[in-house]
């Protein structure tokens, strides 16, 4: 009996000697409980070695294996071949980002809009360890816990066409996570995220397309936070305006 | 503001065509909900146009009237009609997602949000309705 057998299009970069990306096909065993990145592990052990692109957990949780999948951002440890049968796949890497090489993207300037966020909690006055933990109540909890699932795997970044058009937006992850730390009882760092949220190229950027929340693999709803900080903006800036003297939201 | 990342060499820079919203359904719907603006804005100044015949006479506004009689202005406003009423769907499907309402300590579901919405503009349309069909 012959073996079932499914094509890859893989998109191959060779930095310093191709001046674009092409593609090279990889037949494949189709094997039904095999996801892309199983598919991709093949071909780097069995057909070329040379072949890049990243992964680690293979479980949906570090999100390093985002990749193009059928021209979609996917989580290519959780794509199934058989979700794609009979083929062929075609496998690019995440678009809207320069690519470094083969499937591999360059991570330099989402790191940097992650860093301008400050994704972390800020307090004005740190209390003394002494005094225990900073309490919440499950109802605080849940005013921010979709947004902390976020798992930096860019696919939000890969869908949305304002940031292939504008690479200086700061995007949907990090205006989600700088949302998440915003609504956290605990943190009082809204201000100083404040510049580069309601930045020229932060959520007012943003026209709402929505392939954000649609690819998110973790269930996050980055387009929500992103109008729901247009929202609170535009708020404390009429009240600003109506009470100069000091009106907060 | 995030400092533009300088460009490294060897890395391949893509770039987005024109004719990226033709790639997903998705992308194309949301041009449309886009679009749908251009429409709107033009039945507007038909309307304002309309608003200052009146104020002119009679006779000026019975011509723009016949105008507006053509197929052509016809058809312009059925397709406006279609946007407006597209670009209210999309619009009020999307006021549950960026409106939280919380009842205590609840977030009410943004489907019921989204669905009251729509009630309150089926409301205001069929009093309108009435207001007009009444004569």
């Amino acid at each position: 009996m012959t073996e079932e057998t499914i094509t890859l299009e893989v998109t191959r970069y060779r930095p310093g000697h191709d001046t674009e990306p092409r593609t090279q096909a990889f037949t494949v065993p189709y094997v039904k409980d095999w996801v892309v990145l199983d598919a991709l592990n093949h071909i780097k052990d069995r057909l070329d070695g040379t072949l890049s692109y990243r992964w680690s957990c293979r479980m949906g949780v570090c999100g390093s294996c985002g990749m193009m999948v059928n021209g979609v951002p996917k989580l290519t440890c959780a794509a199934f071949l058989r979700d794609y049968g009979p083929g062929p796949i075609r496998i690019e890497p995440l678009a809207n980002f320069p690519v470094v090489r083969d499937l591999v993207v360059a991570l330099d300037d989402f790191m940097e809009k992650l860093r301008a966020v400050k994704p972390w909690i800020i307090r004005e006055v740190e209390k003394p360890i002494a005094e225990g933990e900073y309490l919440q109540t499950p109802a605080q909890l849940d005013a921010f816990k979709q947004f902390s699932m976020c798992i930096n795997c860019m696919l939000c970044y890969a869908a949305c066409p304002v940031y292939g058009l504008q690479p200086a937006f700061v995007g949907p992850a990090a205006i989600a996570l700088a949302h998440r730390y915003n609504l956290d009882s605990r943190d009082e760092g809204y201000r100083l995220r404040n510049d580069v949220i309601h930045d020229a190229v932060g959520v007012w950027e943003c026209t709402f397309v929505g392939e954000c929340t649609v690819v998110c693999p973790k269930g996050v709803d980055p387009a929500a936070a992103i109008q729901r900080s247009k929202v609170a903006g535009a708020k404390e800036w009429f009240l600003s305006m109506v009470m100069p003297w000091g009106g907060k939201s | 503001m995030t400092a533009p990342q300088p460009r490294r060499p060897g890395l391949y820079y893509p770039t987005l065509p024109a004719t990226w919203w033709l790639r997903r359904p998705s992308y194309f719907k949301f041009m449309m909900r886009e679009l749908s603006s251009v429409f709107v804005a033009i039945f507007l100044v038909v309307l304002l146009v309309q608003v200052r015949r009146i104020g002119q006479g009679p006779e000026a506004y019975a011509a723009v009237l016949q105008t507006l009689r053509a197929p052509g202005w016809i058809l312009f406003h059925v397709v406006a009609l279609g946007f407006a009423i597209f670009h209210s769907v999309t619009w009020f499907n999307l006021t549950g997602v960026v409106q939280v309402v919380r009842v205590g300590e609840r977030q009410v579901p943004p489907r019921l949000v989204a669905g009251a919405s729509f009630a309150a503009w089926g409301a205001v349309s069929l009093v309108l309705l009435w207001f007009f069909v009444r004569g």
